[in-house]
């Protein structure tokens, strides 16, 4: 199977007042029409690898080593133009916030044409086309008269719409999504999660999806990589994270859940909070809030060890588990 | 309240006046309307923020608000904790009606509120110790005292004082910074605790330990809780009874079992169903409800859920359905379907309710 993404040993630091290691050595894949999840709680790094991807760091102070490969072109390597070209084209990215995401000036027919003007070269009258294409494709009602709407003046459903369809316009091999149904309403955030499974089938494109909701995961990653304190400490299919995570931290993380916890009864907590990321680890991050530490977890990092099935979990205890019988 | 002006080294008990059959909090009719100005040729219209929702919360009681943006949970909390001024409706606490019995000095220890954002809710200026310590200083205590107070209050809620006291609310995390709010929400030691999206912002691994946190601070101190949040599984895990609202109505109450597992209304049927799936191999496949929940502008007339609603019959947008008693047991529900002899074709035959 070819792998559209290849992120080998990624490292990304943010240097000024205070030095921040928010990346430390993440490595994984993507194959052509997957969904890979990216869960983790906030400051795990989970955006920063995603605008990693599509060079979106600020420049000037964030130092990038380790090397990304999209669709056989090496990212970190673009010049500006070719960038630009990459970006929307290539590579497209929707947010969480697209109140924020869009601009506010033009409408939303303007900024959907603009795109395609600029990838695709097509005529004014074609691109305003490609625009309503799109707007129905994203199933916003009386889209045509949605073309000519500025932000503020549709829903924060509409606008998620809006901001998808503007995403792929340019028809995109991959869609970087960053918690795109955080902000939105529960009956609403539904409807764009099963919207986004849909046109992911329909458009057969690759889709990262980055989440701190193991629920939103649940509905529509293939795949999922665990992420802590900027590393990846277990990757597997949906199921194996869910039903039988390695990890101490995923296996925290499932058992705090109040889905079904009963009244009254104390919720199984994850000790403590996330190191700061001032000083790149030396050892486990995790083991500080880690019931099953033992002496070697602070001594070194933890290799990531192939559990079988293309699984992998950063984590001494999984030494054990023989790959065969997974 | 005339002798809060001499400094105490401690602050009276807050006493319970009606016993414990007298509900700590009845609302009767609470309404909120916003003016929204026209523009030069368009008429003034108004928000419907809350709208004639009344409901009692028992003593030790944790009464969670579930709805989407706009429902109004958040403008129900103000208007309890005298925020803002309500247009009608009366808030009795204790039995004790506010500016007459009771003034809103008292109210205001007897009642806190913790809110979503923890960074906003804390001045930056003062250290977390003298935040916590600032309600009691108003409330007459000397300030030694509610410097003493303010340290075991930290250590209450998991903070360890020599640490964190000194610090300011930047230097702390978010699962620390909303500790503090509840440290200092408890500082005038109130019966009631209004959270208002208080373990939203906070991650999952956090939000647990929170939740514990306030399950034993509720156990300690007697507290009795209203829990406002858009997460369904928290509203059910941490409260006895739940209160849905769909555009400043209160359109679903009763015990959160019951209302969960047997929901009357089709919005809490919709938002149940609108719960991200937990097992892989039972994934949603239609959505619930499309469209966004209506501007609270203007709502729609009759039940306001209509417009959403797939079992809407001509009468659901003529007149809207009052909250009405379905089991004898506290579950009430504003739908005509739950209604029966209400005339809806889904609607049982009158007579055999209760």
């Amino acid at each position: 199977m070819t792998k559209l993404v290849e992120v080998e040993n990624l490292n990304v630091r943010f240097t000024g007042e205070r030095t921040v290691h928010a990346i430390n050595g993440v490595s994984f894949s993507l194959g052509e029409g997957e969904v890979l999840g990216l869960l983790g709680e906030s400051g795990s790094g989970k955006s920063v690898t995603l605008r990693a991807l599509m060079r979106l760091l600020p420049k000037k102070r964030t130092v990038i080593n380790g090397s990304i490969r999209v669709a056989g072109r090496d990212v970190l390597a673009l010049d500006d133009d070719e960038l630009s070209m990459f970006r929307g084209a290539t590579v497209s990215m929707i947010f969480q916030e697209p109140a924020l995401a869009l601009d506010p000036v033009y409408t939303i027919g303007q900024q959907i044409s603009e795109a395609v003007i600029r990838h695709e070269g097509k005529s004014q009258r074609e691109a305003t086309a490609r625009a309503l294409e799109m707007l129905e494709v994203v199933r916003i009602p009386s889209a045509k008269r949605r073309l000519d709407a500025y932000p503020h003046e549709m829903s924060g459903g509409m606008r998620q719409r809006a901001m998808i369809a503007l995403a792929l316009a340019c028809k995109p091999k991959i869609l970087l999504a960053d918690e795109p149904t955080t902000a939105l309403d529960a009956t609403v955030q539904i409807q764009i999660l099963l919207l986004l499974r849909e046109l992911q089938r329909e458009f057969g494109m690759s889709v990262i999806f980055v989440t701190h909701d193991i629920g939103v995961a649940i509905e529509i990653c293939d795949r999922v990589a665990v992420m802590y304190a900027g590393q990846i400490v277990e990757t597997g299919t949906l199921r194996q994270i869910v039903r039988s995570p390695l990890h101490p931290y995923p296996r925290g993380l499932l058992a705090s859940t109040t889905h079904g916890a009963k009244r009254g009864q104390r919720l199984e907590t994850i000790p403590g909070t996330p190191p700061s990321l001032d000083k790149a680890p030396t050892g486990c991050s995790f083991a500080p809030r880690c019931a099953l530490a033992e002496a070697r977890c602070t001594e070194a990092l933890p290799p990531a060890i192939d559990v079988g099935d293309g699984r992998m979990a950063r984590c001494v205890l999984a030494e054990r588990i023989q790959p065969a019988s997974v | 309240m005339s002798e809060a002006t001499l400094p105490k080294a401690m602050l009276e008990r807050i006493e319970d006046f009606g016993g414990a059959a007298q509900p700590l909090l009845k609302v009767v009719g609470l309404t909120k309307h916003f003016p929204v100005r026209g523009g030069l040729l368009s008429k003034a219209r108004t928000v419907r923020a809350v709208d004639n929702v009344s409901f009692e919360i028992a003593k030790g009681e944790t009464v969670g608000i579930v709805g989407e943006s706009g429902c109004g949970k958040s403008t129900t909390a103000r208007l309890l904790m005298h925020l803002m001024t309500r247009d009608a409706g009366e808030i009795l606490y204790d039995g004790m009606q506010v500016g007459r019995a009771l003034s809103l000095r008292e109210l205001r220890r007897g009642m806190q509120m913790v809110f979503q954002d923890s960074y906003a809710s804390l001045n930056p200026r003062l250290t977390i110790e003298e935040s916590i310590a600032f309600g009691p200083k108003v409330h007459g205590m000397d300030d030694a005292p509610a410097r003493k107070l303010a340290r075991e209050l930290l250590d209450k809620v998991g903070l360890r004082p020599e640490t964190f006291a000194n610090r300011y609310p930047h230097e702390i995390s978010g699962g620390q910074r909303q500790r503090v709010n509840i440290a200092r929400a408890l500082a005038l030691s109130p019966r009631l605790v209004i959270l208002d999206e208080a373990v939203s912002a906070l991650d999952k691994s956090v939000e647990a330990q929170v939740l514990n946190l306030l399950a034993d601070l509720k156990s300690e101190f007697g507290l009795t809780y209203l829990f406002i949040s858009h997460d369904l599984n928290v509203v059910r895990y941490i409260s006895d009874r739940v209160l849905v609202m769909y555009l400043g109505e209160v359109v679903e109450l009763g015990p959160v079992d019951q209302v969960w597992d047997a929901p009357a209304h089709p919005y809490t049927r919709a938002l149940l169903a609108a719960m991200p799936a937990a097992d892989p191999d039972n994934r949603t496949e239609t959505p619930p409800i499309t469209g966004d929940p209506p501007n609270p502008i203007d709502p729609p007339p009759g039940c306001r859920f209509h417009t959403r609603c797939a079992s809407a019959e001509p009468m659901c947008s003529a007149a809207s359905p009052t909250l009405t008693d379905l089991d004898g047991a506290g579950h009430q529900a504003a739908c005509y379907m739950a209604i029966p002899g209400s005339g809806h074709s889904r609607a049982s035959a009158a007579e055999k309710a209760a």
